[in-house]
């Protein structure tokens, strides 16, 4: 049992990741579909680093600084050129998966040290919760920290309540003399820098080798678990937990043998992104504050 | 900034028009020579999966290293299963390429339209069972080494529990299932097999998470047909053991891999390549059903076992024991008496499954738990 959970929790980490940087953008009303390449990125910078560096550490800084250059890419693009935030995110996607590929082909066949597991005094060694909550890797406390941090930040801190703003309507808080492009790069990359660290997870800790595409989709499901969470960051913890469980029951039901096909379970996280969907969509013609008002929209003001 | 942007553009079209126009340049120059056979091979992902697509790129290596300056190789990477194929197989006929190998299952379609199309090119369409007056077909008996996987696992169990990580339930997968039980129970009658289908091919991460739940569940043997070496790594940090899919994975999992199966495409491409340069080359005469003219297995080297490691010298020589029987004939694995996993019989003692019978398995055999799904 106690390795089982262990498991969600690993496979949960670079979904939660990935989606808390992207509920920032989405915050302040950009829509970056590129998550999946920005994960990339980081899994392949991650893996470049450690390589070199021969210290799984730096592929979490390594990790960031690819998922971060990936986002300033897509935010010269949206926010300096103006073009189509959902095209160039999927432009992104594709870019990226091309790139690694060609970045990460000298990779093939090599394997990394995985990031070692933090224990802490005492704490750890409390049966079951010991090594469920006080036996991971940095990035899972980081990747919680994280939540904490973005859930007070955008509640209570002024730089928080300013990027809200300027995700729910551009033009007056371009008005009222607030710096939308300029905020707007940061979270963009700031969401950039939590998908590379997600991204970098994979290779850092749950296969420990490079192969093309290996994120295999987690970065589309990211962007679900936003819509999951509908914006609410302490959500996208139990949404990935949600759909990392799924994940891995399905995989339980198939070894032991339980009489549900694995395709109908496989489906279920999608289905509870659409039936999230469609509540929040219920309940935005009633309480218009879910979802960013400017997301998507390009931001034209002069600056 | 608008101006800035447009000139940027117009210097990345300029660019890859360049490009374009040096390719085109090319092509004339290699079509004047007669005596260079013109190769093409499409490939489903890339050689970076360092799995299936990677061991055909080690064979087409053979192919140029036998071969030399007399073939020139054209490869097409990462090319979709459905309308795009049949566009790339075409631009590969088009391009003057006399015999192109189509390397996955999902190819056969396509392969064959285009082939109506061009006549006088030679197809090879790999693990498919459609062929035509140009399109001959070539695979390998995978599940030879899995019998053997079966016996070593079977010795090497301590929990008697083996989990077993399945892509699709199709036959091709569950022969090898099927021959896995037949090794694991010719040594260890209490041994089952618990099978986690992944529903894909790769993806690394839902690989190493049915590794990661076969071991929570008490498996401390795996094996897999999909196609990362996920599984293996996974073995290798939990201190399980495993065997090597479609190419030599050691490097990935020294203490854990006991040993691989190794797809070895290179001399069927050699020998296909040499009779078309001797006006040889044809589709063949085996028997008509699934697997196609071409069905090579231990026997003819298209399946080669790596080095037996991480087990003991008796473990090992069973291992070697099974192999040579194999490949003496003197193992059939499919032979009778067959019972499958609910006690039906499958067949009687002293007959055992043809070819075509092993194409049409939908059952486990003894063994084996749970079912077939779907």
């Amino acid at each position: 049992m106690e390795a089982l959970i262990l498991t969600i929790i690993a496979t949960s980490i670079p979904l939660l990741l990935a989606a808390a940087g992207e509920l920032i953008a989405e915050k302040s009303g950009v829509l970056n579909l590129g998550v999946e390449g920005m994960m990339l990125s980081g899994a392949v910078g991650a893996l470049g680093a450690v390589l070199w560096l021969e210290n799984p550490y730096y592929g979490i800084i390594a990790g960031a600084l690819s998922g971060i250059l990936m986002a300033s890419i897509f935010s010269l693009f949206t926010i300096n050129f103006m073009t189509n935030q959902v095209a160039t995110g999927l432009g992104l996607t594709i870019f990226a998966t091309g790139l690694t590929g060609l970045a990460g082909a000298p990779l093939v066949g090599k394997t990394i040290p995985s990031l070692p597991k933090i224990e802490i005094f005492l704490l750890s060694d409390i049966p079951l919760i010991g090594s469920i909550l006080f036996k991971q890797d940095f990035v899972a406390y980081l990747s919680i920290g994280i939540i904490i941090f973005i859930s007070f930040f955008l509640k209570y801190s002024k730089s928080g309540i300013i990027l809200r703003a300027v995700g729910d309507d551009h033009q007056s808080a371009h008005s009222v003399g607030y710096p939308v492009k300029k905020i707007r790069w940061y979270a963009t990359c700031f969401g950039g820098m939590c998908a590379g660290i997600g991204g970098a997870y994979i290779p850092l800790v749950l296969t420990p080798h490079w192969s093309e595409g290996m994120t295999a989709g987690r970065g589309w499901i990211a962007l679900a678990l936003v819509v999951f969470a509908s914006w609410i960051p302490w959500r996208i913890i139990v949404g990935a937990l949600i759909f990392g469980g799924i994940t891995i029951a399905q995989l339980v039901g198939q070894a032991r043998g339980w009489p549900i096909p694995s395709q109908l379970l496989s489906m279920m996280p999608y289905i509870a992104t659409i039936i999230a969907l469609t509540m929040i969509s219920g309940r935005l013609s009633k309480n218009n504050s879910v979802v960013p008002s400017s997301l998507g929209k390009p931001f034209f003001g002069s600056q | 900034m608008r101006n800035i942007v447009i000139l940027l553009g117009l210097l990345v079209i300029g660019a890859v028009g360049f490009l374009f126009y040096q390719d085109k340049s090319e092509i004339p120059v290699a079509e004047k020579e007669t005596s260079v056979t013109k190769v093409g091979f499409v490939y489903l992902t890339t050689p970076g999966d360092h799995g299936w697509t990677y061991a055909h790129e080690l064979g087409k290596q053979m192919v140029e290293k036998r071969f030399g300056k007399d073939v020139k190789v054209s490869v097409v990477e990462n090319v979709p299963e459905g309308p795009d194929a049949t566009r790339v197989i075409r631009e590969l006929a088009k391009g003057g390429n006399e015999i192109i190998f189509t390397t996955s299952f999902g190819y056969m379609d396509p392969t064959l339209k285009v082939a109506e199309e061009f006549p006088d090119v030679k197809f090879e369409h790999i693990t498919g069972y459609k062929r035509s007056k140009n399109v001959a077909t070539g695979n390998i008996r995978f599940y030879e080494g899995r019998y053997i996987q079966g016996v070593v696992a079977g010795l090497m169990t301590k929990t008697n529990k083996i989990g077993y990580i399945g892509a699709y339930p199709i036959a091709e997968v569950i022969m090898g299932i099927n021959a896995f039980a037949q090794g694991l129970r010719s040594v260890n009658k209490d041994a089952t097999i618990s099978v986690i289908w992944a529903n894909t091919w790769y993806d690394p991460v839902k690989e190493a998470d049915s590794a990661k739940v076969h071991i929570a569940e008490g498996a401390d043997i795996l094996a897999q047909h999909t196609d990362s070496p996920a599984m293996l790594q996974i073995a290798e940090k939990e201190g399980a053991l495993g065997f090597g899919q479609s190419t030599d994975m050691s490097a990935f999992a020294p203490k854990a891999q006991l040993f691989a199966s190794i797809n070895n495409w290179g001399p069927y491409y050699i020998k296909k390549i040499e009779e078309l340069r001797n006006g040889k080359w044809n589709t063949g005469d085996g028997p008509d059903h699934w697997a196609g003219n071409v069905w090579g297995g231990l026997k003819s080297d298209m399946l080669i076992i790596s080095k037996f490691q991480n087990m003991p010298d008796e473990v090992a020589q069973k291992a070697q024991e099974a192999l040579d029987g194999i490949k003496t004939g003197k193992i059939n694995i499919f032979a009778g008496p067959l019972i499958d996993n609910t006690g039906k019989e499958i067949i009687p003692a002293g007959k055992a499954l043809d070819d075509g019978a092993l194409w049409g398995m939908n059952y486990y055999l003894q063994g084996v738990d749970g079912k077939v799904p779907g």
